[in-house]
């Protein structure tokens, strides 16, 4: 694996050097691998970006899966039991949200181009579906952020963006095995005094694949038939093992 | 080695699961249930979603049902008659089970409502066998001859009277087909068989003899486990199959192990272990209810509108 990075890594080296004087773009990224491919024994994988910038400047990179809807559900303690009470639903929320960039962000960008751009936990807009008690959503919020921190899926300022050489740089961001499927995309900005003088974005497809993907598929395109089939499935491995039983 | 589960969307030990499924095999085969009262449960302290715990799980019984109903088949166990009324309750039973499974896991609650469903039942059987056993125990020798069966002499004043010549029964058809509804509705909501709530209910209530009991009961379960798995596939596809195969595999070798060591143990000591087991279960259950949550917050996708 490092090996077929530092051959990617040459590779891009001796293509970016006579060019770089020449960027079409101030700022190019690209991955070590566009699919992602949750197979049966998907345990996650590490993702490498990696690109070239013109001149000087920090980088920003932000990676982001597809929107999904989430319900937060606030637990209260009723008779002595906890019970779910109040609960708010969200769209627009990101399946996987990860962040590096050269240095912290502040010293970066101002607040108002990081809020713009959802750069950050606290710039992401998640968008209330119906009524909501405005009072309450920032506890709501910070929940689901929380939520996805702890599974993996919201890695904040998880790998720095370090340079390779003076115009390379590189970062590493972690697909965990609860990564939804999706299209995802990674967006390099490149700043200078606080101003973007360029981006980059280039996509990530993150499909379930092999075994898994064909059970997945099934459950959620044809229920009825897939409901069937697993019925057919237990009753032939009842009878199988019957017949093992019978036969011992 | 891990495996990727594609329905619960998690990633688990593959021996993990083939631990457990021959765990909860080597009990059912020990003690002679069925085990999803044990396995749905234990999945849920995985982590795996208690949805998905209870449709995969009612997939499983199926495999483990028919096994056991064609073992009793062979030797003349089975109460078709009496079972086939049963299944036709279980049947609108767990029809109602599957949408109110729906209903709750809309509103947030199928959680909450599983995880009491569990407690109770955990409870009382537990304590009712622990009671049985100890009494057996303390009082050993005559005085511990089985009660005989209560007859509910209430029970002959029902209508739709019907003749079951293998159990020797003349009762009326209201009674099977209620309880094998109410088992129906268990079965959609918890991923159980209902053989705990079932057979109990067959030798007290209805007065069959014991020799049928075990086969009837497995022979509704079959058909009612069966639908349940499709109505939680076409609800809620929450019906992973490859866990359920990897639970029954387990199961396979479990049980063969289970059988031979409940051979050789004495039956009041068996149904004491059991009860201890089954009452642990039910406080482990309780105590994710009663303790503070470490996050008061949780987070799940959207269910329907």
């Amino acid at each position: 694996m490092n090996m077929l990075r530092a051959l990617a890594f040459s590779f891009l080296f001796a293509l970016a050097m006579p060019f770089s004087a020449a960027l079409a773009q101030p700022v190019v990224a690209d991955l070590s691998s566009h699919k992602v491919a949750i197979t049966s024994s998907f345990t996650g994988e590490d993702i490498v970006l990696f690109g070239v910038r013109e001149g000087s400047g920090d980088v920003i990179v932000v990676v982001r899966g597809p929107p999904q809807t989430r319900v937060v559900r606030q637990k209260e303690r009723i008779a002595g039991i906890w019970v779910n009470r109040d609960e708010m639903a969200f769209s627009n929320v990101p399946g996987y949200y990860a962040l590096a960039a050269t240095r912290p962000l502040e010293e970066i960008a101002d607040a108002d181009f990081l809020a713009e751009n959802q750069i950050g936990p606290d710039s992401l807009q998640f968008q209330i579906m119906g009524e909501g008690d405005p009072a309450a959503f920032e506890a709501f919020r910070a929940a689901l952020i929380r939520s996805h921190q702890q599974d993996g899926l919201y890695a904040v300022g998880a790998g720095p963006v370090g340079y390779v050489g003076g115009t390379l740089f590189r970062t590493e961001f972690y697909l965990p095995a609860g990564a939804p499927v999706g299209t995802y995309s990674a967006v390099v900005y490149l700043l200078r005094d606080g101003e973007v003088v360029g981006f980059d974005t280039t996509p990530l497809f993150v499909t379930k694949a092999g075994l898994g993907r064909a059970v997945y598929d099934y459950a959620h395109d044809q229920p009825a038939a897939y409901g069937f089939l697993a019925v057919l499935l237990a009753l032939i491995a009842g009878w199988a093992s019957s017949m093992v039983y019978r036969r011992a | 080695m891990q495996i990727y589960l594609p329905i619960a969307e998690m990633s688990v030990n593959l021996f993990i699961l083939l631990g457990m499924g021959s765990v909860v095999g080597f009990l059912s085969g020990m003690f002679g249930v069925g085990g999803g009262f044990l396995m749905t449960p234990f999945l849920i302290f995985m982590g795996v979603p208690a949805a998905v715990a209870v449709g995969t799980e009612a997939n499983q019984i199926v495999a483990a049902s028919l096994a056991g109903v064609m073992a009793h088949w062979r030797r003349g166990n089975v109460d078709f008659k009496m079972g086939g009324v049963m299944v036709v309750g279980g049947l609108a039973g767990s029809a109602l089970g599957a949408w109110l499974f729906r209903e709750l896991r809309e509103q947030g609650q199928i959680d909450l409502v599983i995880s009491v469903s569990f407690v109770v039942f955990l409870g009382l059987i537990g304590s009712l066998m622990l009671w049985e056993s100890a009494r057996v125990v303390l009082l050993s020798g005559s005085a511990a001859k089985r009660r005989k069966a209560r007859r509910h002499y209430w029970v002959h004043g029902l209508p739709f009277k019907m003749r079951f010549h293998k159990s020797g029964l003349y009762i009326s058809s209201l009674l099977p087909l209620g309880m094998g509804f109410l088992v129906g509705i268990l079965a959609s909501i918890m991923g159980v068989g209902g053989g705990f709530f079932l057979i109990p209910a067959m030798i007290y209530v209805l007065g069959m003899p014991t020799s049928v009991v075990v086969g009837t009961s497995l022979f509704q379960i079959l058909f009612v486990t069966a639908n349940v798995t499709v109505l939680h596939s076409v609800n809620n596809q929450t019906v992973d199959v490859l866990l359920a195969l990897i639970l029954l595999s387990g199961a396979v070798i479990g049980a063969r192990f289970g059988t031979a060591v409940g051979a050789k143990l004495k039956g009041e000591h068996l149904r004491g272990l059991l009860a201890l087991l089954v009452l642990g279960m039910a406080a482990r259950m309780a105590a994710r209810l009663l303790m503070t949550p470490q996050d008061m917050f949780t987070v799940s996708p959207l269910v329907g509108g």
